[in-house]
């Protein structure tokens, strides 16, 4: 494990996580969840649909990055950064992979902030390119690549984006709910099997050549089609309900 | 040897004579199938005769099968849509009920475990077809899993709406369902799927969906449904105390763009690309279709 990781997965990185619940405050205000033994299956649930979706796509990300790095292009080729179709094309998997809009949108600020603060924190031609052919992409690709740049493999990325899925929800059930911290911190710690095991298929998928086939440049290439898509009908029903609420401690 | 050997593509065999007005004509139309990484369980070499397939013999009394069935709708003379392909293989049978429309008719128990069904539909261009099904599907055990693929693509200015009733997953099922809907430039979809969790009071077998629209090339919608593990399904993130999931995609030049909408058990979702998705999970199979339902009254 790159030291890096550690950075990029602590929530003290200024990248505005901390405003996000991920449908935990919603599912709170409905009554979905009231206590403890409610938020285990709610973050249970919410790491094998969503967590597994955002870790593979955040792997798929680190590799793509990585093949942009400076030091992976061979001497005399073209100058590093760049990427664009590929950008492009794993941020539109992304988007089919978010049928909520309120989610989109959550995923796509989170991006932007993450990106915009990485950028001066690892500056790299990859991350402009990245940031030149999706100004605000999803979480899990801006996280893939951020990751990438500071040294970090795909298992890695993985790793960062399922434990994000849950650690955001957890500490605001603590805040919304009034639980104990250690409480709801050993609830995370339960997952750590299932957080490993989800980070280690994300990195096991196999990855695209990044060079698209000349003349389908706006195509995925097929590997990236059959990334997991896990969906999680409820989190967008809250995800939904939750931008139209008129008192909200967080965004989403 | 005596016994031809298998044909090199994937083939079933003609079904008995369907009754109604459809003809079916010589197997002249044959769908070119794009590899994805996706599974593609049903088009593993099959036995030319669909009803000899396999051995296993599943609580239904009847032997698990293999059946690849297609439709295809073309335009014809006159403005008239002609259906080019309509070929069953038993269990999935097919009925033209209308001018444009074919229903899906099981002729046998199932799906049951072991069982490897397909059926490709294909909408030329400027055609339109609408396929339903006279009955919901009941996913019963067997010897292993059992896979329906449905593989559609509609052309150019093509229209499908695919409304079948819902799959309703008995216990000890383990159901794997495939779908892949390949939309041209200018063509449009309305594809309705709905999961119920077992019979009433039952708890259900194992379900994996998975359903990819690509229109003009580029990803709509891939999710993935698994039901079936207690520890998921229950969860306030996922189903909640829902018994039934289900969604309609409304893909591609609609005419009716459908505003972002949130209600009881439901959601009505502006995709990032062209076309609609309404979420509902809800109690039982009835409200799921009234949660899926439009509020104009053409919907589906």
């Amino acid at each position: 494990m790159n030291a890096s990781l550690l950075l990029l997965a602590d929530s003290r990185l200024p990248a505005g996580g901390h405003a996000h619940s991920g449908g935990a405050e919603r599912a709170v205000a409905t009554g979905a969840v009231r206590d403890e033994h409610d938020l285990a299956a709610f973050l249970h649930g919410r790491l094998t649909t969503t967590g597994r979706v955002a870790a593979s796509l955040a792997a798929a990300s680190c590799a793509l990055a990585t093949t942009l790095l400076p030091d992976a292009t061979p001497a005399g080729g073209p100058a590093s950064g760049g990427g664009e179709a590929g950008w492009t094309a794993l941020d539109a998997e992304a988007d089919a992979r978010t049928a909520s809009p309120a989610q989109r949108a959550a995923a796509r600020t989170q991006g932007r902030l993450l990106l915009r603060v990485a950028r001066r924190i690892w500056p790299s031609p990859v991350l402009d390119g990245l940031a030149l052919a999706v100004p605000s992409p999803h979480h899990p690709v801006a996280l893939g690549a951020v990751a990438a740049v500071a040294g970090c493999p795909p298992r890695d990325a993985a790793l960062a984006a399922a434990y994000h899925s849950v650690t955001g929800p957890a500490t605001a059930a603590v805040r919304l709910l009034g639980l104990d911290p250690v409480a709801v911190h050993r609830l995370l710690a339960t997952l750590s099997d299932t957080l490993d095991a989800i980070a280690g298929t994300a990195a096991a998928s196999p990855h695209p050549d990044p060079t698209p086939p000349e003349g389908s440049p706006s195509e995925a290439p097929d590997v990236w089609a059959a990334l997991p898509a896990h969906a999680a009908p409820a989190l967008d029903l809250l995800a939904e309900q939750h931008v139209r609420a008129t008192t909200r401690l967080f965004v989403s | 040897m005596t016994t031809p050997p298998p044909p090199a593509t994937p083939r079933a065999a003609h079904p008995p004579a369907t009754p109604g007005p459809a003809t079916t004509p010589p197997d002249t139309h044959r769908t070119a199938l794009p590899h994805s990484a996706a599974v593609h369980l049903a088009t593993a070499p099959q036995p030319s005769d669909a009803r000899r397939g396999a051995v296993a013999r599943g609580p239904g009394g009847r032997r698990a099968m293999t059946a690849h069935a297609a439709i295809a709708a073309e335009m014809g003379g006159r403005g008239r849509v002609v259906l080019s392909t309509l070929r069953s293989a038993p269990p999935l049978t097919l009925r033209q009920t209308g001018p444009e429309r074919v229903h899906l008719v099981a002729t046998a128990a199932g799906p049951l475990g072991g069982d490897r069904l397909r059926l490709d539909v294909r909408v030329g261009p400027g055609a339109r077809l609408e396929v339903a099904s006279v009955a919901s599907t009941l996913v019963l055990p067997g010897r292993g899993e059992s896979v329906m693929v449905v593989e559609a693509h509609v052309e150019a200015g093509g229209r499908l709406v695919f409304t079948p009733e819902p799959t309703v997953l008995a216990a000890g099922c383990r159901h794997r369902m495939v779908v892949r809907l390949t939309l041209a430039a200018g063509a449009s979809a309305v594809w309705r799927e709905e999961i119920v969790f077992g019979r009433y009071g039952e708890a259900p077998g194992r379900c994996h969906s998975r359903f990819d629209a690509v229109h003009d090339g580029r990803p709509l919608l891939r999710q993935e449904f698994v039901v079936g593990d207690p520890a998921v399904d229950g969860s306030p993130a996922v189903y909640g105390d829902a018994r039934c999931v289900g969604s309609v995609l409304f893909a591609g030049d609609e005419p009716r763009p459908l505003a972002a909408e949130v209600g009881e058990g439901r959601a009505v979702l502006p995709l990032a690309g062209p076309g609609t998705l309404v979420s509902a999970l809800a109690p039982d199979a009835v409200r799921l279709r009234e949660r899926l339902a439009l509020p104009a009254p053409d919907g589906p």
